[in-house]
């Protein structure tokens, strides 16, 4: 690991005055669980570290009559922890409850999760986000078993690696984000995750001088829920996942979001499959048609095909339990 | 006189019960002194630089910006690899020493490598890759049984590499004083680690001082003092000042050795009444650059009537196999028994049934067939079995498999040397090392049966090179060894002791024996002095008694024997739109003669099972097939099984007449080589296809569930 300095600022204005403009110089450290182990991969080798963890105001769970507001350093043990949270948004709380390792989840936070960075085993051994040799990627003729199975007619192949990002986008939460000089912006959860088209650019709509501060997902009442694909009970990442949210009002779906974990490089909406859904009752075999259409537009790779069936079981299920839920309250 | 052989079950008061491990309290309070935790004013770090290529010539290695990194002390190349071929990525090629670890793992990056890349072989599946020369053997009258089997099965099996993962990585902490070296390595052998680095590091071995009083697993994969051995000696040597080399996870699962794969085409003949009749396979597989020998197969059912086998192997540009647990049992277990259940399916029989009906083409019959019905009662067979395929509704499908599994187990060459002194106390020395499962525990407790003491009073001393010789550890013959070479150094000590004492009780020294601390005469038991009080009689002198393991005697005595048997049942689901495995339950039934404390032979069996489940659901070596570096050479990709993974785990041990009188008998490969045939076997049954490969995960499980039709 190359020395570096450590910066731990009080404030926000602070902070982002330690940033620089370009990525790599400077790295954004919340719970650390990522990117230590980026550092000692050398998959960034940063000169210097932001550390949030002093500034309160990124901390806590504000709840109002509209929204619930998580500051972007609240740990994921706190969000999934938190009894309105619990209640409204049980598509978050599987989420964090399926990452399976106490010690992550107390250290991580939920901003580090919407920003860490991908697992693909040749960007972690010194390949690039892209994976590329000589201009090609090694992923379509490598080991890509556990890699995209939608988008992949661009460059990038890795998965997403956020437990999160499919439940915001699904739930419709928002992303607050303030960059040089105290400017902020609001993103949509849904365009916050992007693929990247060079080594470059990094996974998100973050500038390297901006930081997420914080997520607002409104109170919508929208029936949800996740469903991961997962082999061990323990810290692991899953295989599939889907979460979905929907208005359900005298058993007919309307305002559906269907996401995908872990099949593409960001968390990938299937709009098509959540329009199928409209103004149905959430059945066994609407839910199945809706997996299915689901990975209609899928282009999987060498080693990947199995989880298509996966993706496909994992909507049908997070369907099915988000609108059991519906039926328990 | 006290007599070698084991006492009788109503004599004995230590052995065969349950008993805490020693060095429990140690390790659980995190002050076990491990080869990471020998810490010395300024200690250097050295780290490791290895072969990025997968085969290449090297022309040169440069050293110089990392020799000259601040920090850095001195720097190590092999130079008998310049002009020569490095054959795997992560062999390897040169070190650094610094003084802290970070400047190390800074420096290795420095260095660089003038290599022309070579044509390299990764993939150990294709079998078109493998070498021209095959080993055939035909047993029995083969085309013709063969041809006349009622029903023939063929199917393709496949296990492939794992690593050992030890949970601490190999290496040591190197020192010298003077002349002399002082070497803390992870090790199986401590008194053969010297054998060779003496001469590597020009120091007589009578100079290097081996230390290891704990250490985290080997399993086959810490036999030799290896190249990082021999370079910490050097730097340490060079510097003068203390050198620890451990090597880092991905290093420790790309070069620490691994288990070989075996892939197999097999058909199985057999009759409709369930009698198998015939077997015929072609295996190959990988044991990367080096040598590779085909799975035993048949496995167990060595007596099926015609059997002919093909083996081939594929030379692999990856790290060399080393022993792993059980070598070639487990591969060859999952393949036999997969194989012929696939037959007991193919006919509509239940496997149980099937498997009890050709016991007889076993070595152990009678045993196997009371392992079988103990194991059947503890997973609840009766209630759970069926034939191929769960027929209920929903996705989720039950099943359960079986594996049998034989091992040998003999005692190795061992040597033991008891002092008993005029105060009364007791002190063992033997050059054994205790790899986590109980050595140190067992010896003590065989010492004190002997002298009729409290565990307590024992002071056991093992894990140097400064006691006398004990064999490695590995094969299952570690328990034999020291027990035997224990009780015998310890009734030559005690009849020692007896010579002195009985005159003074006025007894005959075939009337006195050693019993709750006290030395007793058997006919008058009135005619007692305590154990202090009889040492005490040993006036200025201490006595010493010797015992050394010599196979073929211990065994005359009862000591030791070989020759085991299991039989393991897995219970499982298998969710069949995701291809998730879960285990339920595993049952193990295992003989090993006399046991000399339950509860760690009782832990061997739980450690197995859980080893065994990890490789039959997680575990696999993935390679890139064009640059040869192991993908998943992390412990993030390299899955293990957690607690949570495992199930419920259900032991029985097998003893009490008919099996204390063997003696005994080692137990640390047994019960890991089942589990992969038991879990797929129960795969299979649950969802009514065989998955071909293991690890069970959900790729591999899908696709022979699509194959299958049954999504």
């Amino acid at each position: 690991m190359k020395p570096y300095e450590y910066a731990r600022p009080n404030d926000l204005d602070e902070a982002l005055a330690l940033l620089s403009d370009t990525w790599g110089e400077t790295e954004i450290l919340a719970g650390g669980t990522d990117l230590i182990t980026c550092m000692k991969q050398h998959v960034t080798e940063p000169s210097r570290l932001v550390s949030l963890r002093d500034i309160e105001a990124l901390r806590g769970i504000t709840v109002d009559d509209e929204s619930v507001s998580i500051g972007a350093m609240t740990t994921l043990a706190d969000v999934a922890a938190h009894a309105e949270v619990r209640t409204l948004y049980p598509a978050i709380v599987t989420a964090i409850e399926g990452i399976g390792a106490a010690q992550m989840v107390n250290a991580g936070t939920v901003g580090g999760d919407c920003c860490q960075r991908p697992r693909c085993w040749y960007f972690r051994t010194e390949n690039g986000l892209l994976a590329q040799a000589n201009g090609e990627s090694l992923v379509p003729d490598g080991d890509n078993r556990y890699h995209a199975i939608f988008g992949n007619e661009a460059a990038a192949h890795f998965v997403s690696p956020s437990s999160l990002g499919p439940a915001l986008i699904a739930l419709g939460a928002e992303m607050f984000i303030t960059g040089p000089g105290g400017a902020t912006r609001t993103v949509p959860a849904g365009d916050f995750f992007k693929r990247p088209e060079s080594e470059a650019e990094r996974e998100t709509v973050l500038a390297p001088n901006e930081i997420l501060v914080a997520i607002r997902i409104l109170k919508l009442g929208l029936k949800n829920a996740t469903y991961e694909v997962r082999h061990r009970a323990g810290l692991d990442w899953p295989y599939a996942t889907a979460s979905v949210a929907f208005a359900y009002d005298d058993e007919k779906v309307s305002a559906a979001r269907v996401v995908l974990g872990h099949v593409a490089p960001t968390p990938w909406s299937v709009p098509d499959a959540a329009a199928k859904l409209e103004g149905s009752a959430v059945t066994e075999k609407h839910a199945a048609a809706c997996g299915e259409a689901a990975i209609g537009g899928a282009t999987p790779l060498s080693k990947n095909g199995y989880k298509l069936q996966l993706a496909r079981t994992a909507v049908k299920r997070a369907l099915l339990a988000a609108a059991g839920s519906t039926k328990e309250a | 006189m006290a007599k070698p052989q084991w006492p009788s079950a109503e004599k004995r008061r230590l052995i065969g019960k349950r008993i805490a491990r020693l060095d429990g309290p140690i390790k659980s309070a995190g002050v076990a002194k491990y080869a990471y935790d020998q810490n010395f004013e300024g200690l250097l770090y050295a780290k490791i630089f290895y072969s990025p290529y997968p085969a290449a010539t090297i022309n040169a290695v440069n050293m110089d910006a990392a020799k000259a990194l601040p920090g850095v002390e001195t720097v190590w190349v092999d130079e008998s690899l310049i002009g020569n071929e490095v054959r795997y990525v992560g062999q390897v090629v040169a070190a650094v020493a610094a003084v802290s670890e970070e400047i190390a793992n800074e420096a290795l990056r420095l260095i660089t490598l003038d290599a022309t890349p070579l044509e390299a072989q990764i993939d150990d599946a294709d079998p078109s890759k493998a070498e021209e020369r095959k080993s055939e053997r035909e047993e029995g009258d083969f085309e013709a049984t063969m041809a006349a089997a009622e029903v023939k099965t063929t199917g393709h099996y496949s296990i492939p590499v794992i690593t050992h993962c030890c949970l601490e990585s190999h290496g040591q902490t190197a020192k010298m004083e003077g002349d002399d070296l002082y070497i803390w390595p992870s090790t199986q052998a401590v008194s053969l680690y010297a054998n060779g680095l003496d001469e590597a590091v020009g120091i007589p071995q009578a100079n290097i001082h081996v230390d290891c009083q704990v250490m985290g697993g080997g399993f086959g994969s810490k036999f030799s003092h290896d190249k990082w051995g021999v370079i910490g000696s050097l730097l340490a040597k060079e510097t003068g000042k203390p050198v620890k080399l451990m090597l880092e996870r991905d290093q420790e699962l790309m070069v620490a050795g691994n288990r070989p794969s075996a892939h197999g085409e097999i058909t199985v003949g057999v009759n409709r009444s369930g009698k198998l009749q015939a077997m015929e396979a072609t295996l190959w597989g990988t044991g990367g650059p080096g040598g590779y020998r085909p799975p035993p197969v048949p496995y167990v059912f060595t007596k099926i009537p015609a059997t002919r086998m093909t083996g081939m192997r594929i030379k692999t540009n990856r790290g060399g196999q080393r022993a792993w647990r059980g070598p070639g049992h487990p591969q060859g277990c999952f393949l036999t028994m997969a194989a012929v259940e696939d037959a007991a399916a193919a006919i509509g029989m239940d496997a149980l049934e099937f498997f009890k009906t050709n016991l007889e083409l076993t070595e152990r019959a009678e045993l196997y067939a009371k392992q079988l019905d103990i194991a059947a009662d503890m997973i609840g067979y009766k209630t759970k079995a069926h034939l191929r395929g769960d027929k209920t509704d929903g996705p989720l499908k039950r099943g359960i498999g079986i594996g049998i599994h034989t091992w040998g187990g003999l005692g190795h060459p061992s040597n033991c040397d008891i002092s008993v002194h005029p105060d009364g106390s007791v002190v063992l020395k033997m050059g054994t090392q205790d790899l986590g499962v109980g050595t140190r525990t067992v010896v003590g407790i065989v010492a004190a049966e002997t002298f009729g003491l409290p565990l307590e009073a024992i002071d056991v001393n093992i894990g140097s090179n400064a006691y006398p010789s004990s064999n490695a550890s590995g094969g299952s013959t570690t328990v034999g060894g020291i027990s035997a070479a224990t009780r015998l150094a310890s009734t030559d000590a005690l009849n020692k002791l007896i010579d002195v004492v009985a005159p003074r009780l006025d007894v005959d020294i075939d009337d006195l024996e050693a019993v709750d601390g006290k030395l007793q005469s058997i006919s008058d038991p009135t005619k007692s002095i305590p154990w202090k009080d009889a040492c005490k009689l040993l006036g200025a002198k201490s006595v010493l008694g010797r015992g050394e393991n010599i196979r073929g005697e211990s065994q005359e005595l009862g000591l030791i024997d070989q020759g085991v048997g299991g039989v393991q049942m897995a219970d499982v689901t298998v969710d069949v739109e995701t291809g998730v495995v879960t285990l339920n339950e595993m049952a193990a039934v295992q003989d090993c003669g006399l046991i000399i404390d339950l509860k760690t032979a009782e832990s061997q069996v739980y450690g197995g099972l859980i080893m065994g489940i990890t490789y039959a659901l997680y575990e696999e070596c993935i390679y890139d097939n064009r640059s040869g570096r192991m993908l998943n050479a992390d412990m993030e990709f390299y899955r293990l099984a957690g607690l949570k993974d495992v199930g419920q785990l259900k032991v029985h041990m097998m003893t009490g007449p008919g099996f204390d009188e063997r003696g005994v008998i080692g137990l640390g490969e047994p019960p890991v080589i089942s589990p992969g045939a038991a879990i797929s076997n129960a795969v299979a049954n649950a969802c009514g296809v065989r998955v071909p490969e293991l690890p069970l995960t959900p790729d591999k499980v899908v696709a022979a569930l699509q194959a299958g039709g049954i999504v």
